[in-house]
């Protein structure tokens, strides 16, 4: 049984739907992923340059 | 840990770094499993396998509001309490809520077509939900386009509150006028009218989602925290060159 049988005559509809929600969903993912490395390795790099924090812990603990 | 201790952000890191993993993976788990039940479930006497695109589409709607909403919360908190993490939190929503609410008006433009013979009306309900995602990206333009973070929180609180008043309108939009949308058949008065095989995939799809977006929200305050951090120690070591 294909996936249009199952889904009936507009199963286009509904596989669009949940591929663009998956998209979607998953971009996000990625973006703040990607955007955490970001912040990471900048602050890395500034860490290296010789960047200190006030209380004087390291700047890229983050617990 | 009580709630006055995680306005300080190191604290809030921390729980974070600890929190975030079971976070992420309860929200898998969950996920599969809505989808499991949405797959599963039977095909509506009247719309057939359409009625599968409410799984999804009810929760990112319900969602395009509720981040609103926790961004208004937050807007108080920036505004009345100063809280060190309510604009960090609202700046960190908003991309989130837009996204929510991005896909609320494809996935029910994909439902319409079938089921009411078009893509998009104007009505009440589609409009406020359309203003609702402009508004969004009205506020992020405004945090970029601001670059003190303390000036742009404040700006940003203020069109969060104002915004708020959208609301109401996109819930009551189907009762005070008339509407192509349906009237609320979940939380409603007297109870649910959908039937069982629909609403208990309908709820675990929406808490589901709910619990996506509080990972993806943690996550990004924590980047957010992280980018303000970057930002300050660039601030102190440009002073320390230029003395």
């Amino acid at each position: 049984m294909t996936l249009a049988t199952m889904l009936g005559p507009y199963a286009s509809f509904i596989v669009a739907s949940y591929a663009i929600v998956g998209a979607i969903v998953v971009a996000l993912i990625a973006w703040i992923a990607l955007d955490y490395r970001t912040q990471k390795a900048r602050l890395r790099e500034l860490e290296a340059g010789g960047a200190r924090r006030r209380s004087g812990r390291g700047v890229t603990d983050i617990a | 840990m009580t709630l006055l201790d995680l306005a300080n952000p190191t604290r809030f890191l921390s729980l974070t770094a600890k929190v975030l993993p079971w976070l992420a993976a309860a929200t898998a788990i969950l996920l599969a499993v809505g989808l499991y039940q949405s797959a599963m479930a039977p095909d509506d006497y009247q719309q057939g396998a359409t009625v599968k695109i409410m799984f999804i589409h009810v929760p990112n709607a319900w969602l395009a509001m509720f981040v609103w909403g926790v961004m208004s919360l937050s807007a108080l908190g920036t505004l009345v309490w100063r809280h060190p993490l309510a604009d960090v939190s609202a700046k960190a929503a908003a991309p989130i809520g837009a996204a929510f609410t991005f896909l609320a008006l494809v996935t029910g433009s994909l439902w319409g077509r079938p089921m009411w013979g078009t893509y998009w009306e104007w009505d009440a309900r589609l409009t406020s939900v359309l203003i609702l995602f402009l508004m969004y990206l009205g506020l992020m333009a405004l945090w970029r386009a601001v670059e003190d973070p303390t000036r742009a929180a404040r700006a940003a609180a203020v069109l969060t509150l104002v915004g708020a008043v959208n609301l109401p309108i996109i819930k009551f939009s189907v009762d005070w006028w008339n509407t192509l949308h349906q009237p609320a058949s979940v939380m409603r008065m007297g109870g649910s009218t959908l039937d069982k095989a629909f609403l208990i995939p309908l709820l675990t799809m929406a808490v589901a989602f709910s619990l996506l977006f509080v990972t993806l929200h943690m996550a990004a305050m924590r980047n957010e925290i992280l980018r303000r951090r970057v930002r300050s120690l660039q601030m102190m070591q440009a002073g320390q060159q230029a003395a």
